[in-house]
């Protein structure tokens, strides 16, 4: 059985359309790769997986259970097996490294300090950030950030951990850092990983399977493989990243010609 | 004619849904003020920055308002030979109006648009959406600390304010015009009621910090979480604040003083 389950999303802001009829399943212990261009929802999916958002039609089940049909205290149990890495981190500005990692240990856990500052080390290790914990985040580098932000995801050890724009304006090296780490820790860990992208390189590196969004829907999935292989131009054009093709270079209009012929606009 | 009424009407939804939204948030955080008796520590950081850091700028208002006061109060009571009343003139005006009037506008300019800008900033930077994917309610971890700091902070900020003013009148009306300082404070003494004079200036400073921190803390937490959403919700806590003061202050004294 997967550990989600999306059937027939549904969602609108205002009155334009973010998805509509998206079925996806994320199997156990792979990493899913949930990829399309900027502005389609992604960042969205996440937050309707975390139960911050509420579809307008259509469920979604994270082990089992209805997201958006839990009360609030079990919603916040489930969460407290989700992990999430924002894009800019979303450290608490005011704590230091280690206090942010600590933070999820110190809410809902009644350990002592000596242990959950065992705990801590052991995550910011993993991470590679042990020595840089009595740092501010504002001192930290934006890859460094999503590395804490990683320690801090996996300091309640959860089911799954969902990646929203893991390597958006990073420079090689952290990107590298990060595609090993996201990598590392789904398999060191026994994780289900969501990871949303439109970087394609890193992110089929690491995929077990790919879901290409566009438009509201789902226009192909399969793996990294299967994908580089598929016949549709669209796949293609996002694939290997194209300028021009089924998405047009040129914003939706009159025609370049029309628009120099009526000079009377700028009258 | 259509397009004005229509945007009256759009104003108007806006407006009621916005007071429909500050109430909900309200009451949010009225339901997490009894947790945070078992963390009181959140609640001392935040007296520390909402409360402390304000006390430079209400120390140095209220001797200059308290001076201020000395004087003209001087000037006016020596034309009837009442200048020995100078002490109660300053202490009922500082006590019942000023103390809390003028020190929760301060309030509102100096913590209340830090709450507000903090908030938004806590809002832009997905901090407080990160802390709900940690299983961990922003608006009780977040918010009602900082709403129980206002709660405490303003009363004791409206006191400082009036205690400082009246030691400036004095400085003014017995070092600088010879009032005298037995006639200053016994007179003083006599006139200022605990219950009708302090207790009224307390009720009014508790609940000017109720609404200073409560519209602090909904513009923040309801700011566009952009630079420029948060500029503005920062300015609509000041603006606002000083509005619901200035309206309050009147409701107030009328069931107050008003039978007098």
């Amino acid at each position: 059985m997967p550990l989600i389950k999306i059937r027939d999303l549904h969602f609108y802001r205002g009155n334009r359309a973010i998805f509509e009829g998206v079925n996806i399943d994320i199997e156990r212990g792979k990493v899913t790769a949930i990829m399309g261009p900027s502005g389609t929802g992604k960042t969205t999916l996440l937050k309707l997986i975390g139960g911050q958002l509420r579809p307008d039609k259509g469920t979604i089940e994270v082990d089992g259970q209805n997201v958006h049909k839990l009360s609030r205290s079990d919603l916040y149990e489930l969460r407290k097996r989700m992990g999430m890495l924002f894009q800019s981190g979303a450290l608490l500005t005011d704590l230091s490294v280690y206090d942010n990692v600590a933070f999820p240990l110190r809410e809902h856990t009644d350990l002592p300090e000596s242990m959950i500052r065992d705990l801590v080390l052991m995550k910011l290790q993993a991470v590679g950030l042990r020595n840089a914990r009595n740092l501010q985040p504002a001192e930290l580098s934006g890859g460094m950030a999503r590395r804490v932000a990683l320690a801090r995801a996996v300091a309640l050890e959860p089911m799954m951990i969902m990646y929203d724009e893991p390597f958006t304006g990073q420079d090689p090296i952290s990107m590298g850092t990060l595609v090993n780490l996201i990598h590392r820790m789904n398999d060191a860990m026994g994780l289900t990983s969501i990871v949303v992208s439109h970087d394609v390189a890193e992110t089929a590196e690491i995929a077990d399977y790919i879901y290409l969004l566009s438009g509201g829907k789902i226009i192909e999935h399969g793996s990294p493989v299967q994908l580089r292989r598929s016949g549709s131009q669209w796949v293609q054009q996002f694939m290997q990243g194209l300028p021009d093709g089924p998405v047009p270079f040129h914003y939706a209009g009159p025609e370049f010609k029309e628009d120099l012929l009526k000079p009377e606009e700028y009258a | 004619m259509i397009k004005l009424i229509r945007s009256l009407g759009r104003w108007g939804l806006g407006t009621f849904e916005r007071l429909g939204r500050g109430h909900l948030f309200l009451m949010h955080i009225l339901a997490g003020i009894p947790g945070l008796f078992l963390r009181f520590s959140l609640v001392i950081h935040q007296v520390y920055s909402v409360g402390v850091l304000s006390l430079l700028i209400i120390l140095i208002s209220g001797l200059f308002v308290g001076m201020v006061l000395g004087l003209q109060g001087y000037n006016t009571l020596v034309d009837f030979g009442a200048e020995e009343s100078l002490g109660v003139l300053v202490s009922l005006s500082l006590v019942r109006e000023l103390g809390p009037v003028v020190s929760a506008l301060l309030f509102a300019g100096r913590a209340g648009s830090a709450l507000t800008a903090e908030i938004g900033l806590m809002k832009s930077t997905e901090q407080l959406s990160g802390m709900e994917m940690m299983a961990v309610d922003p608006i009780r971890r977040v918010i009602a600390p900082r709403f129980m700091a206002g709660l405490i902070s303003m009363p004791l900020l409206a006191a400082i304010f009036s205690a400082v003013g009246i030691i400036g009148a004095f400085l003014v009306g017995h070092g600088l015009l010879g009032v005298g300082d037995g006639a200053f404070w016994s007179q003083m003494q006599a006139k200022t009621d605990f219950y009708d004079d302090i207790m009224n200036g307390v009720i009014k400073s508790v609940v000017f910090g109720f609404v200073v921190t409560w519209i602090a803390l909904f513009e923040g937490h309801d700011a566009t979480p952009t630079s420029e959403g948060v500029g503005r919700a920062t300015t609509r806590t000041v603006v606002h604040s000083a509005f619901a003061i200035l309206g309050l202050d009147f409701v107030l004294t009328a069931l107050m003083f008003g039978d007098e």
